[in-house]
């Protein structure tokens, strides 16, 4: 295995959560909802999908739970947001550190129990392709999903009916309801939509990334989807090459490191979050780029008028 | 029937009430750990000391596990000082200054600091271990096994404790095979799975096929399980999470310094010193030598016994350092000062050490 | 007939005044009983739990001065979010502000360690606040210039203070005599922040915390600037129109919570911590969010959040140590409690409608809200 593959190889296993969790948010956004609490959703998939794997002994068993806890947890957040019209922001703090702590005491029992990892599954013939094979073809099912999320999202939000629905909520929740579409619905699903992804996201890293649990083992990546879903100004496309970009920074300090290069590690750690700043920036200077892509309504909390 | 209920409840809570007394009666051990109690490493350890002493001696403990090191730790301290603890290990060398500081108001309170150096009361014990001698071991036997001639190494700060490790690991190998190399890559953390198993795998990648680590997760063992390269524990037996490629372990054994210090207390004859446990006295223990050649078992268990019976000492000269300069003539054995603040590299190390 | 489980709200006319009250105790109460649940559910007694954990805290002197250790800088912080958050400012990097002031105020002993008299400490403080106040300016200015997200910018300012922070304790700020290890020197008697009694470790941070809250209750109720702040928040359109310009509204409430947030940074380092190290913070910047909301975005409310959270913390550690829970409860309280706020406040200016098929409950909520 030469070296440039096993790079990408890590690069890949640290983008795929991104990118799941980051188009989970950013369908959510699209509906006008904004979840902050994609942080706490993942770390309840990490705990419930490491959890359900050894209940089972099945890891995919605990990949499908990690979705429906994730959903479930993400209902909490719908119900407060959208019915009782709370503030998102806070509601979804509050929904991070919840996450924070109930994986916490879940967890307890799990701290150094080793875990069952998600088998890759080759597929035959093309994982025989030189260099590409390895790469895209001997993957773990998340991975696969991952790609197959990105198709659909596109496909959803930009020629399907339900998808035009969506994002007529996100810009004008007012128009919306005077068409009859129902927003409250709408949104709800987008939210669980939301909440299925982070937590599917969560479950990849304690069945593929390192398999066991550890206590905030999401380590701040719900925050980087966050990050991602604005730097690709909320196209699907442009998530995917956030989601490749941050995975291959965080990697390529150790390899930096490892060839015995001198640079701060620190700086190299921060070199993500700073790009970020620096794309926000260009973005929003390009106002028609931002006005056509950024949900209106997003943030805002919708009360039908009698 | 409920007569009868009620008695065998009061009963029970009689006894649990006797025996609480009996346990309070004199002396109480309290621990403060830096990680969680089931990181399967520094602080999995400790609390194994811990229950040692609780055995051995049937004194009451009490600990609290990942207390943070900065203000919250001098909280923790200060609570177990004030909740009744006779002798209180603070188990991180980030508690230096809150348990000095606890310590100056407690005078009748033993303190026990580990790994540090500040003792400003005649209350505050230091005490730290020699694990750099098990480094030793476990470079000789990467050589041995080794068929790329290139270990890596995951550590965590750029302190004397790990650089120590580092060059006794490179000196033991180089005994074997003096072109032997070791690639480092820092993670500026003790406890970090994911930045754990991917340094390992950036290791591997970069042809390491044995690595060994000076951080506490097991994440690297598991990497090098699926990985099938060879690896070395840390701190615990993590053979459960390697149980094809672990080659080693060194065991931080604090057991019987604990049980030594906590008897003192229950004696009267506790008195505050700074040692440096080794191998001599049993607190850096060796893992059973599994997954490798049979003559590279008996080389190991050979240099083990020349190290546990002070016979051989691993910075013991000659050795050069990485720049080139002398630094051991031949014969020459390296000073406790030196060894307690080492900040350079010993030649072969494939890394510039952090400034 | 289609069984109708919808929940709907209706707008009250006025503002209900019980629920302005009232709403904050009812989901305190509302926490207590899902905690205790909790307790019971981990197989706990839940009265003795919560005892241990909310009352035993505060029986003592010692862990009050603890306890306003542990608040002083949540409410400095929340303090000056308030005013961000009541203009529809989404400042959420205070945290990065608090270690940027930290860093910032250390600098002075670091760099002149020798320079020992009265004025090192107001200097550092005035470091501090400046320090933080600089992190803050980031994301006003890339808002008013460019439109850029706040919320977005601010929090990913906190990420890079924090890889800062490790920097500096390992390099330039490192003490040269700590054998390598990560951490500025320790502070000499002129350079710590002084204790307020004698009978423990409560320093002045929680005087400046006080002071920040009553300036703050002024400049809302009393002043322009207060009512310009309201109306920005609440009627963007309406405030330009009375010719309030919300640019400077954004640059006064982002230098105003930098510089509380900066200031609790200094006074945690001088005062508690009493040294730079690479953590300064165990997340004060993004507890603060939660007390701001608890406190209503009132200065006086969030006084009170602060203490309650405060002692979520340390209670937290109690039953650590006294039931061997994991103090990650605290997390859960911490989420609960605003959980609870949240959905009680809706209360105030909503009236909850059930579908015809939730009859049963209505007749009980009903009688309830009366």
């Amino acid at each position: 295995m030469g070296l440039v593959e096993a790079i990408l190889l890590t690069v890949f296993t640290a983008a795929t959560p991104l990118l799941i969790a980051a188009l989970g948010e950013l369908v959510t956004e699209r509906s006008g909802v904004l979840n902050l609490g994609v942080e706490g959703m993942m770390i309840m998939g990490a705990i419930s999908g490491f959890a359900f794997a050894i209940y089972t002994g099945n890891p995919y068993m605990g990949a499908l739970a990690a979705i429906i806890i994730g959903v479930l947890f993400s209902l909490l957040f719908a119900f407060l947001t959208i019915s009782l019209v709370t503030n998102q922001v806070a509601t979804g703090l509050a929904l991070t550190i919840l996450g924070l702590g109930l994986s916490g005491l879940w967890g307890e029992a799990f701290i150094g129990v080793p875990g069952i990892k998600l088998q890759p599954i080759i597929v035959p013939l093309l994982s025989d392709i030189p260099f590409f094979g390895k790469l895209f073809f001997q993957q773990d099912i998340i991975f696969y999903f991952s790609i197959l999320l990105l198709i659909g999202v596109s496909w959803f939000l930009f020629k399907s009916r339900a998808g035009l629905v969506l994002r007529a909520v996100g810009d004008s929740h007012t128009s919306a309801h005077a068409l009859g579409l129902s927003v409250i619905k709408t949104r709800y699903l987008a939210v669980m939509f939301g909440g299925a992804c982070s937590g599917l996201a969560g479950a990849h890293l304690s069945l593929v990334y390192t398999t066991q649990w550890i206590e905030n083992m999401t380590a701040g990546r719900g925050w980087i989807a966050l990050a991602l879903v604005v730097f690709a100004s909320w196209r699907p496309n442009r998530v995917l090459i956030g989601a490749y970009l941050f995975g291959a920074v965080g990697i390529a300090q150790l390899h930096i490191q490892a060839l015995g290069f001198k640079i701060p590690t620190q700086f190299l750690s921060a070199l993500p979050y700073l790009a970020t700043i620096v794309v926000l920036v260009i973005i929003s200077q390009n106002r028609r780029l931002t006005m056509v892509n950024t949900p209106a309504s997003l943030g805002k909390g919708f009360v039908a008028d009698k | 029937m409920k007569k009868l209920l009620a008695s065998i409840a009061g009963l029970g809570l009689g006894l649990l009430a006797s025996t609480g007394v009996s346990f309070a009666a004199d002396t109480k051990a309290c621990f403060v750990y830096v990680g969680p109690i089931g990181d399967f490493g520094w602080s999995y350890q400790h609390d194994q000391g811990r229950l040692a002493v609780e055995k051995e001696l049937g004194v009451e403990t009490a600990f609290q596990e990942s207390v943070p090191e900065g203000a919250d730790a001098e909280r923790a301290i200060e609570r177990f000082a004030r909740s009744g603890c006779n002798i209180i290990f603070t188990t991180s060398f980030g508690y230096m200054e809150p348990t000095n500081k606890v310590a100056k108001k407690f005078p009748d309170v033993k303190f026990e600091h580990a790994t540090g150096f500040k003792r400003e009361s005649e209350n505050v014990s230091t005490y730290s271990g020699k694990f750099y001698q098990g480094r030793y071991v476990q470079g000789k036997i990467a050589a041995m096994e080794s068929k790329s001639g290139v270990a890596g190494y995951i550590a965590s700060f750029p302190i004397p404790e790990v650089v120590r490790g580092i060059n006794s690991f490179i000196l033991g190998a180089q005994s074997v095979n003096p072109d032997f190399k070791l690639k480092v890559v820092w993670v500026n953390s003790w406890f970090d799975p994911g930045k754990e198993a991917d340094a390992a795998n950036t290791l591997v990648a970069q042809g390491a096929d044995i690595l060994t680590q000076h951080t506490d997760s097991t994440a690297a063992m598991q990497v090098a399980q699926e990985k099938g390269v060879k690896a070395f524990g840390q701190a615990s037996d993590m053979i459960n999470f390697g149980k094809d490629v672990q080659l080693t372990a060194i065991i931080d054994d604090w057991s019987p310094y604990y049980i030594e210090r906590v008897k003192a207390i229950k004696d009267g004859t506790w008195k505050q010193h700074d040692v440096w446990l080794g191998m001599d006295k049993g607190d850096v223990v060796m893992a059973p030598y599994t997954n490798m050649k049979p003559e590279t078992a008996k080389a190991a268990a050979e240099i083990e016994a020349k190290i546990k019976s002070n016979e051989f000492e691993p910075f013991t000269g000659p050795i050069t350092k990485q720049d080139g300069t002398e630094w051991l003539k031949d014969g020459q054995k390296a000073d406790i000062g030196t060894l307690l603040g080492m900040n350079f590299y010993v030649k072969g190390v494939d890394d510039q050490l952090p400034q | 007939m289609q069984p109708d489980f919808s929940i709907r709200l209706e707008k009250r006319a006025t503002t209900s005044t019980f629920f302005a009250y009232f709403s904050p105790f009812i989901a305190l109460i509302m926490m207590l009983i899902a905690g205790g649940m909790l307790f019971f559910l981990m197989g706990h007694n839940p009265f003795k739990a919560l005892y241990v954990y909310f009352i035993e805290p505060l029986t003592d002197t010692w862990t009050l001065h603890e306890l306003a250790i542990k608040s002083s800088p949540l409410i400095l912080i929340a303090t000056g979010l308030c005013l961000c958050f009541r203009s529809g400012n989404w400042n959420i990097g205070a945290e990065g502000q608090f270690i940027m002031g930290g860093i910032a105020g250390a600098s002075i002993p670091v760099f002149f360690p020798e320079f020992t008299s009265f004025w090192i400490l107001p200097l550092m403080l005035i470091s501090g606040v400046l320090g933080g106040m600089v992190w803050a300016l980031i994301p006003a200015i890339l808002k008013n210039r460019f439109g850029t997200n706040e919320i977005l910018t601010s929090l990913m300012l906190v990420y890079i203070a924090g890889h800062f922070l490790d920097w500096i304790v390992r390099g330039p700020f490192r003490n040269p005599e700590g054998f390598n290890f990560p951490g500025s020197i320790s502070f000499s008697q002129w350079q710590v922040l002084p204790e307020v009694f004698s009978s423990g470790r409560m320093h002045y941070g929680m005087i400046f915390a006080i002071i920040g809250v009553i300036v703050v209750w002024f400049l809302l109720s009393k002043t322009m600037k207060g009512f310009e702040i309201l109306v920005i928040g609440q009627a963007p359109r309406a405030g330009q129109f009375a010719g309030f310009s919300p640019q400077k509204t954004t640059l006064f409430v982002f230098l105003v919570s930098g510089a509380f947030a900066g200031l609790a940074g200094i006074a945690e380092v001088s005062g508690a911590i009493q040294q730079l190290r690479p953590s300064i913070s165990p997340g004060y910047g993004f507890t603060a969010i939660i007390v701001a909301f608890l406190g209503r975005l009132n200065p006086l409310g969030i006084f009170a959040a602060g203490i309650v959270l405060a002692l979520s913390y340390l209670g937290g550690e109690a039953v650590q140590i006294s039931l061997n829970v994991t103090d990650k409860i605290a997390n859960v309280f911490q989420g609960l409690l605003l959980f609870f706020v949240l959905g009680c406040d809706t209360l105030i200016h909503h009236r909850i409608r059930f579908g015809h098929s939730w009859g049963f409950i209505k007749q009980g909520v009903q009688h309830g809200t009366g």
